[in-house]
């Protein structure tokens, strides 16, 4: 692929300085992608840090959940949960990494301020396996969040790599080459018409020398 | 600042515990109701939205719709009868969506 460029000075160098600006910007995005590397494959071994002991806490509550179903009539589950004692107030922010927007949460159980006083029902008439799956949820809470903030930004950050990644290679591959073969066809032209006149004007010189004699 | 809630999707087994949290329970029984009840959540001041693994896995392509944007966050979590590894394996296709390459896990051998 050719870029059709008049082989001039002038073109030559406007090609220069669009040469040198893509350099400078492939060396840029480069390491832009280099530094989105590090925080991606950080963010990466958080999430299944996060990942793991969510499943693992999730499963233990679900558990506990369905032998409390079993222990007491889906009735009186529901009856127990109807009314929530505790409320989750939840704050998003936005964040910055690498120009990436990715979210932040804060977060607080609301209601409750005594933690081990979190169910909302009397213990007469429920189950303990209830009660225990209740607070283990409550336990997995702040991993959950947390979770959904990390994996969000990997995917956010993911994508972003993937973009940089495709303009450092077009840049690297298409753009900078193209660019180098232009100049290197327009010094060859304008070479090669210099020596077309330096033969010219031997040429005459020649001819002129001819007469005079 | 607008105060965001929680939501859970799931089957009423599983989820039904988040409701004594103050989280937002979404009981759906089929994948039909989950993309239903994910718009709807999506639509109102939900931030975060979990989704249990059964049915985000039929519902996958409406999921991925919300990737691409800060929030809500989707997130899929294990049901009563444990995760089948599905979020490991998302975060699997994202590494290797971004590296081009399966760096991560392959050494551990899909541990």
């Amino acid at each position: 692929m050719e870029i059709r460029v008049s082989p001039t000075r002038m073109h030559l160098l406007e090609l220069k300085k669009r040469h040198a600006m893509a350099v400078r910007g492939h060396k840029l995005l480069k390491d832009k992608l280099d530094e989105l590397m590090k925080q991606f494959l950080e963010m990466v071994k958080r999430d299944r840090e996060l990942r793991e002991e969510v499943d693992e806490k999730l499963g233990e509550a679900f558990r506990g959940f369905l032998i409390a179903r079993g222990a007491m009539s889906s009735n009186s589950v529901d009856a127990a949960l109807m009314y929530p004692k505790e409320q989750i107030s939840l704050k998003a922010s936005r964040r910055h990494i690498m120009n990436v927007e990715v979210p932040e949460f804060e977060w607080s159980f609301e209601g409750q301020e005594d933690r081990t006083n979190i169910y909302p029902y009397g213990f007469a008439y429920t189950s303990s396996e209830l009660d225990t799956a209740i607070r283990l949820l409550s336990e997995a809470m702040p991993s959950l969040v947390e979770l959904a903030e990390v994996e969000k930004s990997v995917e956010l950050l993911a994508g972003e790599i993937e973009r940089t990644r495709r303009r450092v290679n077009a840049l690297e591959h298409v753009v900078i080459p193209q660019l180098e073969r232009s100049i290197k066809y327009i010094t060859m032209k304008l070479d090669e018409a210099e020596r077309a006149n330096i033969t010219r004007l031997m040429k005459v010189k020649e001819i002129v020398g001819e007469r005079s004699v | 600042m607008r105060m965001h809630k929680i939501a859970v999707i799931g089957d009423e087994d599983s989820i039904l515990g988040f409701r004594a949290l103050g989280v937002s329970v979404f009981p759906v029984r089929n994948g039909k109701e989950a993309e239903e009840a994910l718009r709807r959540a999506a639509r109102r001041d939900y931030a975060v939205i979990y989704i249990t693994e059964t049915y985000a896995s039929e519902i996958i392509d409406v999921i991925t719709e919300y990737s691409q944007e800060p929030l809500p966050v989707v997130l899929t979590i294990p049901d009563n009868r444990g995760g089948q590894g599905a979020a490991m394996e998302k975060i699997r296709r994202t590494v290797e969506k971004a590296l081009g390459a399966d760096i991560l896990f392959g050494r551990e051998g899909n541990a």
